[in-house]
């Protein structure tokens, strides 16, 4: 067979239709975008959930000198006694694996942590605005139920806050919206296949008299559709190409400033990344492979 | 090299059948004319002998090979043994004469020494050495046709078939492309030509068989033209 032959057919093939070679290269490379950025979410959104998932705790805020909370408004700041008591009935309940107590000190510094980008916030905030709490951490996180409802009330305590609850209502959220980005990306995906078919027919219309001669003169088959296969292929890779370019830009300004914006992201690997690259690029050139032959076998009666 | 045996072919939407229980035998080296009025069955009979349509009724056997057992895989290669020239000519208009000429042999694969080397020969046998560079539109038609004749005969084929060949041309050039079809069966190639051209066909007296309606009305060793028209 004549590589030559066939490099030079597609490279006429690819200059006659320029626009629509273009349309094609746009198309995959923004159905292809809009793949990976919902895989990326998709990713993204499970290493948060995993991450949190073991993390969260029970935080069960004391009350302190002016805190607004209802049940500490007639009793006043925590005391000793009562600190210990509760220490000592937490420890008791059986679904608590451990407890750590984090005084006002302990809470300022983390604070300054989480919140190290805003120095204006940082600024109002002093020690001894932070509450006293103890951090309980359960043997399983579905199990919240009794302990929440024996420690909120009891004395000494002003709020009981389930990290799991907020996180999930947050994770309820992403997973609406990943759902809706793969949702968006299969449409384009389709419409790519669509318009990558329509290309080629297009293509191989322009070349009618070609494909035509090449029939009556005994061409094999393959050699027939070999250049607008490869027509189609080539208009992928490009698209796949650029829609790589832009999910690594995605990466960087979108993901990593999630970081800035929200404390409970965590970092994609760039090996995460690699691999939706991959998985979209060899997507993009198989649905374009796939689109030119069925509409090569069906146009041309090949 | 062509045997045709009770071959029926009806087209869909079509009441009449355009061959109607046709039997022939064309041999190896014939040149046979296939004359009739129009929708007589003349270019459905050369599209059966290049499969690209199916009998409804009978067999073919081209060189020896059953028609319907050939898959559509084969097909190629059986095509390859056969030369095509039409009366539009159908060349490619971006390339000039040699290219058009090599093109029947760049797709199905043949390597450019080889090409170089036989696509010359095959212009000087149509007669137009000196004008391989000329592109289509420079040339007039009957050379346009000598050009499509070199395009069929280059890959020496068993059989060339010809459908209406001096249909757009005038009588004076249709005697030179005649002259170039006698040689080229002179070679060995078998030649089938359908034609409206009586007076091509009364020069030549070569085998005549003439189709009406789907049928085959007269076949005649060294026959003429016919005598109504």
């Amino acid at each position: 067979m004549r590589a030559n032959f066939i490099f030079s057919e597609v490279w006429i093939g690819l200059r006659r239709n320029l626009t629509m070679t273009i349309a094609v290269i746009v198309t995959v490379a923004i159905g292809m975008a809009l793949l990976g950025i919902g895989l990326m979410i998709n990713t993204q959104v499970s290493s948060m959930k995993n991450y949190w998932t073991d993390k969260v705790e029970i935080s069960v805020f004391l009350c302190g000198k002016n805190s607004p909370f209802e049940n500490c408004k007639n009793r006043g700041a925590v005391t000793q006694a009562q600190k210990a008591q509760l220490e000592q009935q937490i420890k008791g309940m059986t679904e608590v694996e451990r407890v750590e107590f984090e005084n006002q000190a302990q809470a300022f510094e983390n604070f300054k942590q989480q919140y190290a980008n805003n120095s204006t916030l940082l600024s109002a905030i002093k020690v001894e605005d932070m509450p006293e709490s103890f951090r309980v951490k359960l043997k399983n996180p579905e199990q919240y139920g009794n302990v929440i409802q024996t420690l909120q009330g009891a004395e000494g305590v002003a709020n009981v806050v389930d990290q799991k609850q907020l996180v999930e209502n947050f994770f309820g959220f992403l997973g609406t919206l990943r759902s809706s980005a793969l949702i968006v990306a299969l449409i384009q995906v389709f419409a790519a296949i669509l318009l990558i078919g329509n290309t080629v027919r297009l293509s191989a219309y322009n070349r009618r008299r070609e494909t035509g001669i090449m029939r009556l003169v005994g061409a094999s088959n393959l050699y027939i559709q070999a250049p607008f296969v490869l027509e189609g292929t080539i208009a992928g890779l490009i698209g796949g190409v650029i829609s790589a370019v832009m999910l690594i830009a995605a990466k960087i300004v979108l993901f990593d400033g999630l970081q800035n914006y929200l404390v409970l992201a965590t970092q994609m690997s760039w090996s995460d990344v690699a691999t939706v690259i991959m998985f979209t690029m060899v997507v993009g050139v198989v649905i374009c492979i796939l689109a030119s032959f069925v509409t090569l076998r069906r146009y041309l009666r090949v | 090299m062509i045997h045709f045996d009770n071959v029926t072919k009806v087209y869909a939407n079509q009441n009449r059948p355009a061959l109607d229980h046709v039997s022939v035998d064309v041999d190896k080296g014939e040149f046979v004319f296939l004359v009739g009025p129009s929708g007589s069955g003349k270019s459905t009979f050369l599209r059966l002998i290049l499969k690209e349509e199916r009998p409804n009724g009978g067999s073919i056997h081209v060189a020896g090979k059953d028609l319907s057992r050939l898959s559509n895989f084969k097909v190629p290669h059986l095509r390859r043994r056969i030369g095509c020239v039409f009366q539009d000519f159908r060349l490619l208009p971006n390339k000039n004469v040699y290219e058009n000429v090599a093109f029947a042999l760049e797709v199905i694969g043949k390597p450019r020494r080889f090409i170089r080397k036989v696509v010359p020969e095959v212009v000087e046998l149509v007669g137009l050495e000196g004008k391989a560079h000329r592109m289509p539109d420079e040339l007039s038609g009957g050379e346009q046709q000598r050009v499509a004749m070199a395009r069929a005969f280059v890959n020496r084929p068993m059989i060339l078939l010809a459908d209406e060949p001096t249909g757009n041309i005038d009588p004076a050039t249709s005697i030179g492309i005649m002259k170039v079809l006698d040689r080229i069966n002179r070679t060995g190639t078998t030649v089938v030509m359908a034609t409206h051209d009586a007076a091509i066909v009364d020069s030549m007296r070569k085998r005549v068989v003439e189709l009406e309606d789907g049928k085959i009305v007269r076949d005649q060793s060294r026959g003429v033209y016919g005598q109504a028209y």
